[in-house]
């Protein structure tokens, strides 16, 4: 026993995941920001100095970034959400047969439920897929030392390892034991042709290489009592569990037997046998994918798994102890509500552009950002969301299957984060095949969903250092876009000629809107305060047709502003068209 | 200690994740295990959220399921309805007593249900304090939140000096002062109200 107090702290998974990447020595992690998995890089950055952190334009080149590094002897770190893993699957793929020098890990963060995502895959599918381990802690001291763990793996068995978050874990908070950061063993970069240039005939002889280091790991899974272990009770029920599914174990049915398992591809065979033989009756409780119920069964071992549980959405612990003890919580009942659906915030410049595209009766292929919600009632003008960057494609997918009049009342519309990670190269597409279609650039100068990351538009790195900023409008005029003009999001009424032009034109044209995110810190809009003359105000609703939250209307329906919630964009005294909003006051600071 | 179970709810931008993290701290200078789950991303936009507090001996899931929470604290009536199967049959909301209305009430789509709402009085323990209205009094709308913690103060077992310690060490430097007293106005509601 060390003598020194041991430090404990509160820390999100998150921040544990961090923690573990600092602890374990790494020198350089590359992210593309993405909800649950923001706050890894966020905290991260912290350690300026020690280690280099930074956002990257997309996951796919976070991910080379960090082979890269790998490649070069250090321990390097990835972070995304799932669905950034997909955008990352090509190096991944690759990575996985050259294997690491320097230490190589991912951590990937799930949503179960959807919390703020466009589907609801299974990272571990994706692992098994690429022939990656996986480990999956199950709260935020494990997510610390699980990516210690992982570096270890990884350098030991000459692999890439994926530790997987879920929503739960990674925005819940739990105790940690700190500790020191290690130096790793120091690796130099050594020319290796074999390894590291996957043309076919080496790929040819590292895919052997991967069969077999599975094998080895699969075999050697049992014994790592660090991050598979039996918890033996009463034999009559078993559950073989992982990550945050283990915690409702924990809750719902603290007298059973458990195998909590860390490690969760490949899977231990030997000691999952040896569980089931203690075992009356055997459970598989794994939120989503029946990856392990499916391996478990393939081994001829029995078991109960997605017959009982749910593919879709989070487990509970309630819903364990319905299933396995038919016990009912006594709780009141919900009566019916209106729900109240996450909206654009008073004063986002997203409203004001929505705003002219629903008066002039535009239909948009939508992309993924805050702008989303423009497909959201009361503005309904967002047509099609599939992925990041996917606006400009479909958009012009439409007009190939169609023609060009087809889209002549269509937008493709795009946030400036979303068409650096990977719009720019369905716009290079439209123009390069000929296309016609007009395409929106909502620039509100930062990634604002994920919560204000920067990108290479903004002018700041993840660390703080002043950066280079892209030109979006001569990005787009490189690409060979004739038509590019920049224009303010709240200029209502050039923005709608604007708009009237270029959806005519046979050509393809972008327009950039422009007004920093309402909700920035730093260089914030200019913020004036506006109040309602209700002399004047008829009472139309004209104003409060872009949805506002921060108007609502009077007993007469005449409009009212809500001083606290209102950020004074101004969008409402532009709308009314008899002058019934008035500037009050200019605004410098608000509390 | 059983694990004692506290639910915030409310609107994206009220400051849940503040509440939630004000509990935490407090739970830790008792040394006890604590989880906190928050809720970040989509939701925070205006939306309706929802944040964990759970802290005792062990504690294992950082989320609080339907009929587990001792104490729910609203910060919007609507919402107090919406999780009220989250509270113990025996448990206490503490409601601030505001209405912010949903889109689907701001465009007519929906009404905003009032009955349903005094209706909650009938299945279980109600406190309302109109904390926007006391928080104007103070002279800053923000400290609503830390008025009804100091309401929530009266039924959970810190001492005065405990909460006005984290406070102090979690609340913004420069809105400490107005937060204490926002937490010393909050504790003049009785819990039995």
């Amino acid at each position: 026993m060390s003598d020194k107090k041991q430090v404990r702290k509160l820390l999100l998974g998150n921040e544990a995941f961090a923690r573990g990447a600092y602890e374990a020595g790494v020198t350089v992690a590359s992210a593309y920001p993405g909800t649950p998995s923001t706050e890894i890089p966020e905290a991260l950055a912290q350690y300026k100095g020690e280690l280099y952190c930074e956002w990257a334009p997309n996951e796919k080149v976070a991910m080379e970034v960090a082979i890269g590094a790998s490649m070069s002897g250090a321990r390097a770190l990835a972070t995304m959400k799932h669905v950034g893993l997909n955008v990352a699957a090509d190096p991944l793929f690759t990575a996985a047969y050259i294997g690491v020098n320097g230490g190589l890990v991912l951590v990937v963060a799930d949503d179960p439920g959807m919390y703020s995502s466009q589907n609801e895959q299974d990272t571990r599918m994706m692992a098994r897929a690429a022939h990656v381990p996986v480990l999956e802690p199950a709260d935020s001291q494990e997510a610390k030392d699980y990516v210690i763990k992982a570096y270890e793996i990884s350098e030991e068995y000459d692999t890439p390892v994926i530790v997987r978050s879920t929503t739960r874990l990674s925005h819940s908070q739990g105790l940690v034991n700190i500790g020191e950061r290690i130096t790793p063993p120091a690796k130099t970069y050594e020319k290796n042709i074999a390894k590291n240039v996957m043309v076919p005939a080496n790929a040819q002889k590292r895919h052997p290489f991967v069969v077999a280091r599975e094998e080895r790991l699969t075999a050697d899974a049992s014994a790592m009592a660090d991050l598979n272990r039996i918890e033996l009770r009463d034999r009559s029920i078993g559950i073989i569990t992982s990550g945050i599914p283990y915690q409702y174990v924990r809750e719902a049915c603290p007298d059973a037997s458990v195998l909590k398992l860390g490690l969760v591809n490949p899977l231990p065979r030997r000691l999952i046998e040896e569980f089931a033989a203690e075992v009356d009756e055997l459970y598989v409780f794994e939120e989503l994918e029946p990856l392990m119920e499916e391996q478990v069964r393939a081994w001829g071992i029995a078991c109960k798994g997605k017959e009982l549980f749910p593919l879709v959405g989070e487990y509970s612990a309630n819903l364990l102890r319905k299933v396995l003890y038919n016990e009912t919580v006594e709780a009141r009942t919900v009566p019916e509500i209106p729900g109240r659906p996450p909206v654009l915030c008073p004063g986002c410049p997203h409203r004001s552009v929505f705003s002219v595209m629903k008066k002039l009766k535009l239909h948009a292929a939508g992309d993924i950002g805050c702008y989303t919600l423009g497909a959201s009632p009361p503005l309904g003008v967002i047509e099609t969301t599939v992925c990041m960057g996917a606006s400009i494609g479909t958009l012009h997918g439409m007009e190939k299957a169609h023609g060009k009049d087809y889209i002549k009342n269509w937008v493709a519309v795009i946030g400036d984060s979303t068409f650096l990670h990977s719009g720019i190269n369905s716009l290079m597409n439209m123009v390069y095949n000929g296309g016609t279609g007009t395409v929106v650039i909502m620039d509100n100068s930062i990634t604002a969903m994920t919560g204000h990351q920067h990108n290479p538009a903004t002018g700041k790195t993840l660390q703080g250092d002043p950066a280079p900023t892209v030109s979006l409008k001569k990005l787009c005029e490189a690409v060979g876009v004739r038509h590019v003009t920049e224009m303010y999001a709240f200029d209502l009424k050039d923005l709608e000629a604007l708009l009237k032009q270029e959806v005519a034109r046979d050509e393809v044209s972008v327009i950039i809107t422009q007004s920093p995110c309402a909700l920035l810190k730093e260089n914030p809009p200019i913020r004036n305060q506006y109040k309602v003359d209700a002399e004047i105000c008829r009472a139309c609703g004209l104003c409060l047709k872009p949805g506002c939250p921060a108007l609502t209307k009077d007993a007469n329906g005449k409009t009212k502003i809500n001083d606290t919630l209102c950020n004074g964009c101004g969008l409402c005294f532009r709308t009314c068209p008899f002058g019934a909003i008035k500037m009050v006051d200019s605004v410098i600071d608000q509390i | 200690m059983e694990t004692y179970n506290i639910v915030i709810v409310g609107v994206g931008g009220q400051g849940t994740l503040l509440t939630s993290r004000i509990l935490g701290n407090l739970a830790l200078t008792k040394d006890y295990d604590v989880k906190l789950s928050e809720v970040h991303g989509m939701a925070q936009r205006g939306g309706s959220v929802i944040t964990f507090v759970r802290f005792g001996d062990s504690v294992a899931e950082p989320i609080i399921e339907a009929g587990q929470a001792d104490l729910l604290i609203a910060f919007e009536r609507l919402e107090a309805v919406r999780y009220i199967h989250l509270l113990k049959p025996d448990g206490l909301l503490i409601m601030n007593d505001e209405r912010i209305d949903p889109m689907p009430v701001v465009i007519g789509a929906a009404e905003y249900p009032e009955d349903k709402i005094a209706a909650l009085d009938d299945s279980a323990r109600v406190v309302r304090i109109a904390a926007r209205r006391e928080a104007r009094e103070l002279g800053n709308l923000r400290v609503f939140n830390t008025i009804v913690l100091g309401a929530a103060s009266l039924i959970m077992p810190f001492a005065v000096e405990e909460w006005e310690q984290v406070i102090s060490e979690t609340v913004p430097a420069k809105t400490v002062d107005i937060n204490l007293v926002a937490f010393a106005k909050g504790r003049t509601f009785r819990k039995d109200q």
